[in-house]
C-alpha cells in the first residue's frame, strides 16, 4: 500500500464548506430530462426533476479561468491538494426526501466525510468521500446525498 | 403494481442505452461538467490515457435510477438509491441497465431491488441499490 495522503490531507475530514443557495428553474429540469433520455412526462415537461438531476447541482459555476486544462474546476477540491490529479466519479448513495421541483429554492452544506487511499489494478487511487445535506426554503430536508470521487 | 403482485427475484425491465457523441455532450452541459474526457478524444486517449471518450459515471447512474422509478412509475416513492463505478465504458459501447427484486417488507410497503449496468461482455459496470416504498 502506497502512502499517499499527509496528516495535512487528513486534517480536512470534518471539514464543512461554507452553504450553496440555489433555485431551480423548468427549463433545467427539462434539458438534463432530454439529455438523460427520461421517458415520465413529468421529468421531461419539467414538473419533477428526476432523482440523479442532483449531481453536481449545487457546484457553483466557476469562471473559465477558473478551470484547469482538463475542464475540471482549480476549486474542485476546495483546498486540498491531493498528489494524483486526474479525477473521476466513483458513485453514490442518495436518500430522497422528496422529489425535486421548479421554483424549489435549495440550500445544501457539503462536508469532507473521509479521505483514503487503496492499490487499484493500475495504481494507487484516492478517495474523497463528501456528504451533502440540501434543505428547501422552509428548512425542511430535500435530499441527502454521499457522494465518492477517485483521483488517479 | 400492487405489493401482493411482488415475488423476490422478479426481473425490472432491461433497457439498452448507447450514448453517442450528442448526447454525451448534452449531458455534460446539463450538469455543468467541462471534463474532456467525455468529449474530446485526443485529450482523453494521449493526456489521460483511457481507450476512449468515456461515458460519465453519473450518467450510468441516472439509467440505474430510471430503472426503478420507470418500473414503479407513480405507484411508488424512491426513497433511497446507490450506485458505483466499478469499470469504466467508453463512447461506442453499448450498455443495458437491468434489476431485480431482492426483498419485499408487507409491513413497511418498502422493496428492495438490486440494479446492474453490463457491458456487451455481460461484465457489471455499475452495480446499484434501491429502496422503493409503494402506496398499494
Amino acid at each position: 500500500m502506497t502512502d499517499l495522503l499527509s496528516d495535512e490531507h487528513r486534517a480536512w475530514i470534518g471539514h464543512e464548506d461554507e452553504p450553496v443557495h440555489i433555485e431551480v428553474s423548468r427549463n433545467e429540469i427539462i434539458k438534463y430530462s432530454i439529455a438523460t433520455e427520461q421517458r415520465q412526462e413529468k421529468h421531461l415537461n419539467g414538473d419533477e426533476a428526476p432523482l440523479m438531476f442532483v449531481f453536481n447541482l449545487l457546484s457553483i459555476p466557476q469562471q473559465i479561468e477558473d478551470l484547469h486544462p482538463d475542464g475540471l474546476p482549480k476549486s474542485r477540491n476546495k483546498g486540498i491538494d491531493l498528489p494524483l490529479k486526474r479525477v473521476m466519479a466513483g458513485g453514490t448513495d442518495i436518500t430522497q426526501h422528496r422529489p425535486i421541483r421548479p421554483g424549489d429554492r435549495l440550500t445544501g452544506i457539503t462536508t469532507i466525510k473521509d479521505l483514503y487511499e487503496k492499490d487499484g489494478r493500475q495504481g494507487p487511487l484516492i478517495f474523497t468521500v463528501r456528504e451533502l445535506h440540501v434543505v428547501d426554503a422552509q428548512g425542511k430536508p430535500v435530499f441527502t446525498e454521499t457522494q465518492t470521487s477517485i483521483a488517479r | 403494481m400492487q405489493l401482493t403482485d411482488l415475488n423476490i427475484d422478479d426481473a425490472l425491465p432491461e433497457r439498452e442505452h448507447t450514448p453517442t457523441n450528442v448526447s454525451l455532450f448534452l449531458y455534460n452541459a446539463a450538469v455543468w461538467n467541462a471534463h474532456r474526457i467525455h468529449y474530446d478524444e485526443p485529450y482523453t486517449t494521449t493526456v489521460e490515457q483511457h481507450p476512449g471518450v468515456v461515458i460519465d459515471g453519473p450518467l450510468q447512474g441516472d439509467w440505474l435510477a430510471q430503472c426503478v422509478t420507470n418500473w414503479m412509475g407513480d405507484d411508488g416513492t424512491l426513497e433511497q438509491f446507490q450506485y458505483s463505478n466499478r469499470r469504466a465504458t467508453y463512447l461506442g459501447e453499448t450498455l443495458q441497465s437491468g434489476g431485480r427484486v431482492t426483498a419485499i417488507d408487507a409491513v413497511t410497503k418498502q422493496v428492495s431491488v438490486e440494479l446492474w449496468i453490463k457491458n456487451k461482455d455481460g461484465e457489471v459496470t455499475s452495480p446499484g441499490a434501491a429502496t422503493v416504498r409503494l402506496d398499494g
